[in-house]
């Protein structure tokens, strides 16, 4: 029986079945690079998830929630990780770990739309572009390493372009779509009935379909389906998983924990289920921007600028590492006076570690990348 | 004022791809009551009482003979469960034939205003499926007992409702024995278990819900009496016990009759007025005065204004339906007429929200392509979508207000399935060119415009099903 990545989506085999048959991995020759894409939507607060408490200004700044990272393991001098991230501490301990912090796309406004749409198109303004970083990747790939697809129901734009990309929706996941949902917000802005019920729909969904939910094993689920897509011979090189439930204006400590503990077993589900191809696998973990740095009224933080990205997988240029111009947290030191300051451009991150792990010429990876930054 | 929507929605269940435009609204909804037909060819094929009866029994009996094998012999517990799980399907299967049935005949009628009104009345007169014994029947009573009469009297269409074994099952009018019947009084001399009795529950509900209206100045003593009227009335091969024995031998399973031997002797009295009619003859006496009781008469004006106006029916308009109702008998086609004819239902804007089922179909009907999938399990789909066909869990029926309807989980599932049959369909219809069909009238400048800059042609389908207006009706 051949059973391709294509019949496995059809039918609807997913982790278990793929498993279930040995050899599958090893059927190709070489091992060919593979390259995952972790979007958090939501703005995930870079400050909690690699805390700069070395800082002095940080306990100032967060106060009540100043010790959401204790306990957490001490990555250098500077920084130390939330707790809730145990197998991201272990690469990171094997150099299979970096965490690039202070780092922002090219979006100095708040609107998550907005900030996800450069995240994803790689322009240079919202809606520049109709195509995605990832799409325009896989026209410098090998036929080989192109084949690619989206854990969601639609293509989002990031994987957008030239080259066709395929998309599998496990049926718990929802299936309207990011767009449609801003779309409807719209639509039903000025209805009285409809508005109300609709913003409390959104809500409760983005709780549903947070990685964070059931304990973190919704990440492990979702982890593990991922891997599955991309261990078979034929299966995909290139993916994107879709995070969601970032967005933590209040009651941070408990929903940040939760969400980075999904996060973590998504990534240690993904390296299980990899097996030996985990060593050419380059994960890819951004947002669209970081929160403030003072906590809100709410026990939460607020829509921000600059945050940390995250790069894992068995090959890293600088595992084990943060790298960070890093600003500093005083009150002048401040984008407008709030926000942690980008220092670094993330598309420069993104662009170097790919260029790194393909090999490729890192001018042409940018200029193909990024063409309008 | 939106009447050409409000004609297609409020009144019908939404325009159909290939119908023309509504010229005339009121012409067009008067004609549908003599076009109406009782018996459309979507529901032509399910199965009668007698099968759906049988399927049952074999059913209960299986289940029976399977629970004392399995206690003889535990190893053959997995070939029993097999066996088990077959029998159900084969039950269970009337039901999702017939769901799927109702929602063929209602995305394909001419005559949707009509169609609307069979669903209307089968739910004021509503069964429940969670009930094991009625699951099977639900889709032939809808269609044997509320179609043929929905362009009758409102008497014809009450004695037929309550006579259908599922009311009867539903009920628990099937095991309902008059204390006093010659039946009772055998098991009483003997002595040795607890005669058999009343059970006042379809009694109470067809004085409560189906005719004069909660608090309409009945009393327990009118209740119980007619709970005793109603006794004999029972369904062949269904109910347990000793009453099943009493049945004739050439009874088919499924058939209503009447016992006489398990029915209370005697005259009656009911609401002031003295029943002597003999067997059962007594209870249709009291089931006529009923249906044309004042208390009846606005009862029925009250949902039949509300189903077609809003939450708070105008006042106006249910005096003139009740007046209407007590001129003419309860004569329905009339109550039609003057509904049409009145100013209440064409004044607003659509203010009602669809229930899932009317949006649903009104959704099917708006597309050339069909929205489902052969293989689409109609029964799960409305379970989703909150509304489980004739399964509104208590004989009150479903709810016909806006906050029965309008929640935010049920607004997400709504978005959910309109995205995913928009995903189905793609590009093969046109949201732009839909847009004013289907919307008509009620179609606003903002939802134009928001559908023609969807970032595809199924975005734009799925934004036009879940609009303000093609929520609403």
């Amino acid at each position: 029986m051949i059973l391709s990545r294509r019949s496995i989506l059809l039918s609807g085999i997913t982790v278990a079945a793929a498993g279930a048959l040995p050899g599958f991995a090893y059927a190709a020759a070489s091992t060919p690079k593979r390259l995952v894409f972790v979007i958090q939507r939501g703005a995930a607060d870079g400050l909690a998830t690699v805390a700069p408490t070395g800082d002095p200004a940080l306990a100032a700044a967060r106060r009540a929630i100043a010790d959401e990272t204790a306990g957490g393991p001490k990555l250098d001098g500077m920084f130390t990780l939330h707790p809730s991230l145990a197998q991201t501490a272990g690469l990171y301990t094997g150099k299979q770990a970096h965490f690039a912090h202070a780092v922002a796309t090219a979006y100095r406004d708040r609107s998550h739309f907005d900030g996800q749409n450069m995240l994803e198109g790689g322009g240079s303004r919202p809606y520049g572009r109709d195509d995605g970083w990832v799409g325009r990747l896989l026209t410098l790939l090998p036929a080989a390493e192109r084949d690619a697809i989206a854990i969601a129901p639609a293509v989002p734009l990031a994987l957008r372009g030239s080259v066709q990309v395929g998309t599998y929706a496990p049926s718990r996941l929802p299936q309207a779509d990011a767009d449609l949902i801003a779309r409807l917000t719209a639509m039903y802005a000025d209805d009285p009935l409809l508005h109300p019920l609709w913003d409390s729909a959104v809500k409760t969904q983005e709780l549903a379909s947070d990685i964070g939910g059931n304990n973190g094993r919704n990440g492990a689920d979702l982890g593990k389906l991922a891997a599955s897509l991309m261990l078979p011979a034929d299966g995909a090189r290139v993916m994107m998983v879709e995070t969601g439930g970032w967005d933590t204006h209040s009651g941070q400590r408990g929903r940040l924990a939760a969400q980075l503990r999904g996060l973590d077993q998504l990534i240690g589900a993904l390296q299980a289920g990899l097996g030996p191809a985990w060593n050419d696998t380059l994960v890819i973990v951004a947002t669209e921007f970081g929160r403030t740095v003072e906590v809100n009224g709410t026990g939460g933080t607020d829509h921000g600028t600059a945050s940390t990205a995250m790069l894992l997988g068995g090959g890293l240029e600088a595992g084990g590492k943060v790298s960070a111009d890093w600003p500093g947290l005083g009150a002048a030191a401040r984008y407008e006076g709030r926000d942690l300051k980008p220092t670094r451009s993330l598309e420069g991150v993104i662009a170097s570690a790919v260029a790194h792990h393909y090999a490729l010429d890192p001018k042409r990876v940018m200029t193909t990348l990024y063409p309008d930054v | 004022m939106a009447v050409q929507y409000l004609a297609a929605n409020r009144f019908g269940l939404g325009r159909r791809f290939d119908e023309p435009a509504i010229e005339d609204p009121k012409d067009w909804l008067i004609r549908q009551i003599g076009e109406y037909d009782p018996a459309p060819a979507a529901i032509a094929g399910l199965a009668g009482r007698e099968a759906i009866a049988t399927a049952y029994a074999e059913y209960r009996d299986e289940r029976q003979a399977m629970r004392r094998e399995a206690k003889n012999a535990a190893d053959e517990g997995a070939e029993v469960e097999a066996m088990r799980r077959r029998s159900r399907a084969d039950f269970r299967r009337h039901y999702a034939d017939a769901a799927s049935a109702r929602l063929a005949a209602a995305v394909a009628t001419p005559t949707p205003f009509a169609e609307r009104l069979v669903h209307f009345w089968a739910n004021h007169f509503a069964i429940s499926a969670d009930k094991q014994t009625v699951r099977g029947f639900a889709g032939n009573y809808e269609n044997e007992a509320i179609r043929p009469h929905v362009m009758g009297k409102f008497a014809d269409l009450l004695t037929a409702a309550v006579h259908h074994p599922a009311m009867l099952l539903f009920l628990d009018q099937a095991q309902s024995f008059g204390p006093d019947s010659q039946f009772a009084t055998r098991v009483r001399n003997r002595g040795r278990r607890q005669a058999p009795g009343l059970n006042e529950n379809l009694a109470r509900e067809i004085m409560e819900l189906h005719t004069l209206g909660v608090r309409a100045g009945y009393t327990q003593a009118d209740v119980t009496n007619f709970a005793k009227a109603l006794t004999g009335l029972t369904v062949a091969g269904i109910g347990r016990g000793a009453g099943q024995r009493l049945m004739p031998a050439d009874a088919r399973r499924g058939e209503t009759l009447f016992v006489d031997r398990l029915h209370q002797p005697g005259a009656l009295t009911i609401l002031g007025k003295r029943y002597d009619q003999p067997g059962g003859k007594q209870a249709e006496a009291v089931l006529r005065d009923l249906a044309v009781h004042p208390a009846t008469a606005r009862h029925v004006a009250t949902k039949l204004a509300r189903h077609f106006t809003s939450d708070e029916p105008p006042a106006t308009l249910v005096d003139r339906l009740a007046g209407d109702f007590e001129k003419t008998g309860g004569d329905l086609p009339s109550l039609y007429r003057t509904l049409i004819a009145s100013p209440e239902p064409w004044t607003a804007t659509p203010t009602m929200f669809k229930s899932p089922w009317d949006w649903t179909v009104s959704m099917l009907r708006a597309l050339k392509t069909p929205g489902l999938g052969e293989r689409q399990n109609i029964a799960a789909m409305f379970t989703q979508l909150g509304q489980p066909v004739w399964r509104p869990g208590s004989p009150k029926g479903y709810d016909d207000m806006v906050a029965t309807w309008a929640g935010s989980a049920a607004l997400m599932q709504r978005v959910e399935l309109a995205s995913r049959i928009a995903g189905r369909i793609g590009d093969r219809a046109d949201a732009r060119a839909l847009a004013p069909l289907v919307l008509a009238d009620a179609l606003t400048p903002e939802t134009s415009q928001a559908i023609s800059r969807a970032d595809s042609p199924g975005q734009g389908l799925a934004m036009l099903f879940a609009s303000p207006a093609f929520l609403r009706r």
